[in-house]
């Protein structure tokens, strides 16, 4: 059985792209990214797996509803579909995506992001 | 220079009855590139934490899939359980575990049935089907749902398998092993099987680290890499080794998920055998305070599951990462160099599932 280490660090947004080249560089693999919001911050969470000793890592920035947040697709390409999804559902503002789908990954009808109403952007 | 072409996939297409698109690139019958949108069937389930409350919630969980419903039902439990720090009696981890390993089972079995129809060996197809028929009947007779079971709750399990259905589960387990065989055994000895998944869709030990992949898909490629090894429920009290494959093909794909589903059987063994008596469940007062990232291995590979709540009964959030939301890249890589007709399988054989995907 292997000994789960679950740990959560808490950076700046200026960190953001320091930290997860660190974790690039450490060999880990992005397991997930999502967004979370309350009280006109967003939550935003990047999870990085170590294979070999199932150590699970997680960065966690706390950005204002109208901070811009640089994304991390340049590191982990992979990380386009994570960071679509934050963007069209939560409208978190993320920089240079690699493949931005422009809020179009979910071909949903209803209006996005899925903020309550008086809190959404005017566009 | 070879002509360029852009050739569509999907939605809507035989061999997957799941919407995904893929603008495939082609230079003359070979595949360069691959564009994929997803996007069709979003649902919003995870939205729905602020209408339901965090018991209630349970029951949405488990629909995120209609083949791996009880692990995303177990693995909502366990991110839950976690914030809240309640111990599960050990009686419902091995039961979580029986049940868990059928899902697994029933959802190799489809795989391989879908994966013979899409190289057009039909009776084969019916063969895995009609097997995954005797397991989904276990799993009716056990939980009363076929695929929906609805037996996980906050705390331990809902229903108990007492001493005579014990008893028939592992009679049937032994028959479905011996049939297993046969398919195991077509799978990787027919040569025209073998012509179809040999040295078809290669994903290198490096590819897969480098796209993110994980389950089936990147134990094919040679990663060792199985969540239940971090001995959630009753598997650290089991006897298991995860399966690695070395080739990274088609045909190491399918020999990983065979052998896991005999694991599967084994799994299920051992859980019957050893599981204590005692309680199902513990009951929970109370909200969730606290947050959590919980991690299983589902049929196509690691889930995540996370959850945020502030002493409140509806949750601030729940978000799962699906298998199959990590291992779209490594589906694509897969295709680069293939041939189109090979595209068919090469879908299948990361045993997508579209809805889990979109949530």
């Amino acid at each position: 059985m292997a000994d789960e280490k679950n740990i959560l660090t808490v950076i700046d947004k200026e960190q953001l792209l320091e930290s997860v080249m660190v974790m690039k560089t450490r060999g880990l693999r992005l397991s997930q990214a999502c967004a979370s919001y309350k009280d006109g911050k967003y939550n935003l969470s990047y999870s990085f797996a170590e294979d070999d000793n199932y150590r699970y890592e997680t960065l966690r920035v706390v950005i204002d509803k109208d901070d811009m947040i640089p994304s991390i697709s340049g590191f982990y390409p992979y990380a386009d579909f994570y960071e679509n999804e934050m963007k069209e559902l939560f409208g978190v503002r993320i920089q240079m995506i690699k493949n931005d789908y422009h809020n179009k990954l979910y071909r949903i009808a209803v209006e996005t992001p899925f903020l309550p109403k008086d809190e959404k952007e005017e566009d | 220079m070879a002509k360029r072409s852009v050739v569509p996939f999907g939605p809507q297409h035989p061999v997957l009855p799941e919407p995904i698109h893929l603008d495939l690139v082609l230079e003359d019958e070979t595949v360069v590139d691959v564009v994929p949108s997803i996007g069709f069937i979003h649902r919003g389930l995870e939205g729905l934490v602020s209408k339901k409350d965090y018991k209630e919630y349970l029951y949405i969980a488990e629909r995120t899939c209609g083949i791996c419903s009880f692990g995303h039902g177990n693995g909502y439990s366990l991110a839950i359980e976690k914030v809240m720090g309640v111990e599960v009696p050990d009686r419902a981890k091995y039961l979580r575990v029986v049940w868990a390993e059928m899902n697994r089972i029933h959802s190799h079995l489809l795989w391989a049935g879908l994966m013979a129809d899409a190289f057009g060996f039909e009776n084969l197809f019916y063969q895995c089907w009609r097997i995954r028929e005797k397991i989904l009947d276990m799993v009716e007779l056990t939980t009363g749902g076929r695929l929906i079971n609805s037996v996980d709750t906050i705390g331990g399990v809902l229903r108990d398998i007492n001493e005579d259905q014990a008893k028939l589960i592992l009679n049937n387990i032994r028959d479905i092993e011996t049939e297993l065989k046969a398919i195991r055994d077509t799978f990787l000895e027919d040569y025209s099987v073998q012509t179809r998944t040999r040295g078809v869709g290669v994903l290198t030990k490096q590819q897969a680290h480098d796209l993110g992949c994980c389950g089936p898909l990147a134990r094919a490629s040679g990663i060792n890499y199985d969540m239940r090894v971090l001995g959630y429920d009753a598997y650290g009290m089991l006897d298991f080794e995860p399966i690695i494959g070395t080739d990274g093909d088609n045909y190491s794909r399918c020999k990983c998920r065979l052998d896991e589903a005999f694991q599967s059987i084994d799994l299920i063994r051992q859980a019957l055998t050893k599981m204590p008596a005692g309680e199902i469940a513990v009951p929970v007062k109370g909200n969730p305070d606290g947050e959590s990232f919980i991690r299983i291995e589902q049929p196509r590979g690691e889930a995540v599951y996370h959850v945020e709540a502030s002493g409140d009964k509806f949750l601030d959030r729940f978000r799962v990462r699906t298998p199959t939301f990590a291992n779209l890249a490594g589906m694509c890589e897969t295709m680069k160099g293939a041939q189109y007709a090979d595209i068919p399988l090469l879908v299948v054989t990361i045993d997508p599932c579209i809805s889990c995907t979109e949530r």
